[in-house]
């Protein structure tokens, strides 16, 4: 009895290891959906003032980006497709109703979920910086692989050049992300900021990550890594934003007659 | 009889929604996260049916695990101290346990804290090393299955006392 009740456990926990497979075991069912989501509803009121304040000031830089629309137009037209009517990229609002940030598997529960057209592979950010990407959903719930996740790996460039590396995290610290394989040919200086790159059709290009704390090359002296510290505060995640690409399906498709 | 049963229900469900609730949530020090919902596998009748016992851990664990999205990883850690149970209660009481007349409000409280102590260092040994399931992390492993013991061990001193019937 014990050795088949261990057997099946530790199954489970290699499979929740392995990318997509985890579908039963996960907080985005009806059950624990639901009950986070009432639990939320009461604890939400405690921090009602730092979220208001989160939202004021994206409303400010919103409202001062607008005022100063005529300076910036021409630096911005190359993201912006004007032949599609509808743009590259839908957006979403939705509640964090569980936020883990204490294991080294975090996952974040979000109160909307298929009803709404929420798929997996989608990506979540913040007004400030990115957050993580949808992993698993059910009808009304849905569950993100939070950027504090082992297993989480995004790609992200410099801001000042397109030096590409990739997004990792070792567990210690949930203001700190690391940045691994930028080229040592890269200019990397301390403050300099790490955003989305333009290689993976999850995240837009240009969403903000981060600013670089410190960093080191590597063993092999060919790449170095990077420590950046979060724009986000992850202990302390309100109301995010779920971004659909458009464009993924047309991406992929054309990615795939690539490889063969 | 009955009455314990009802009492061991109720306490299945009390703890589990008060560690998915509220302990998951502490986060102390950035990281450190009690899981005192095991008290009901300590504090489970001693004269029981292994098999159910067992059975029941697992599912205790399973839950825990679907809201905090860990696989399989407190299941497993909570059946295997279910499994050893036995082991370690001889070894904290001694002579009272070989009478199966183990009562734990009544025990010294030294006992209890030799017995606390080594259920939740090896379930929460089990869980840190499960969940970060990598060899070269395992400092990692040691420093916050001693820190977060601490905060459980505490916990459950706490609350068994707390809600103990005064006997005496």
């Amino acid at each position: 009895m014990f050795l088949l009740l261990f057997g099946v456990s530790i199954g489970l926990t290699i499979q929740s290891h392995s990318y997509h497979k985890s579908k039963f075991i996960n907080s985005a069912n009806f059950l624990t959906g639901g009950i986070y989501e009432s639990a939320s509803g009461i604890s939400d009121y405690f921090n009602l003032r730092s979220q208001n304040d989160i939202l004021i000031e994206e409303n400010n830089l919103l409202r001062s980006q607008l005022l100063n629309r005529n300076d910036s137009t021409n630096l911005n037209t190359a993201h912006i497709d004007t032949i599609s009517f509808n743009g590259n990229y839908r957006v979403q609002s939705a509640r964090v109703i569980n936020n883990n940030y204490a294991a080294s598997k975090n996952y974040i529960t979000l109160n909307k979920g298929q009803n709404d057209s929420i798929k997996e592979d989608l990506a979540v950010i913040t007004s400030k910086g990115i957050v993580g990407i949808v992993d698993n959903t059910s009808n009304g719930y849905s569950r993100v692989l939070s950027i504090l996740n082992t297993r989480s790996s995004i790609n992200a460039q410099l801001k000042s050049t397109n030096h590409i590396g990739s997004l990792e995290w070792d567990a210690k610290s949930s203001e700190m992300v690391q940045l691994t394989d930028i080229s040592k040919f890269a200019p990397v200086k301390e403050g300099d900021t790490i955003v989305t790159g333009g290689q993976s059709s999850i995240f837009p290009q240009g969403i903000s990550i981060g600013t670089i704390d410190s960093y080191v090359l590597d063993i092999s002296g060919d790449t170095y890594t990077v420590q950046v510290k979060l724009f986000n505060d992850m202990t302390n995640l309100g109301h995010v934003y779920i971004i659909e690409n458009l464009d993924k399906a047309e991406i992929q498709r054309i990615e795939r007659t690539d490889d063969e | 009889m009955n009455s314990l049963n009802i009492a061991n229900i109720i306490r299945f469900f009390a703890l589990i929604v008060a560690q998915v609730l509220i302990f998951n949530h502490i986060n102390f020090a950035g990281t450190i996260n009690p899981y005192p919902y095991i008290l009901f596998i300590l504090l489970y009748p001693v004269n029981n049916n292994r098999t159910l016992f067992i059975f029941m851990s697992f599912l205790l664990g399973l839950i825990v695990d679907i809201f905090s999205d860990s696989g399989g990883v407190h299941a497993a850690a909570c059946v295997t101290i279910a499994y050893i149970r036995p082991a370690i209660l001889k070894f904290a009481f001694g002579m009272i346990y070989e009478h199966q007349t183990i009562r734990f409000n009544n025990t010294e409280i030294g006992n209890r804290i030799i017995y606390f102590s080594f259920l939740i260092l090896i379930h929460h040994f089990l869980i840190f090393l499960l969940e970060i399931f990598n060899i070269s992390r395992i400092l990692m492993v040691f420093q916050k299955t001693l820190f977060s013991s601490i905060f459980t061990l505490i916990l459950c001193i706490l609350i068994s006392t707390l809600f103990s019937k005064k006997q005496r």
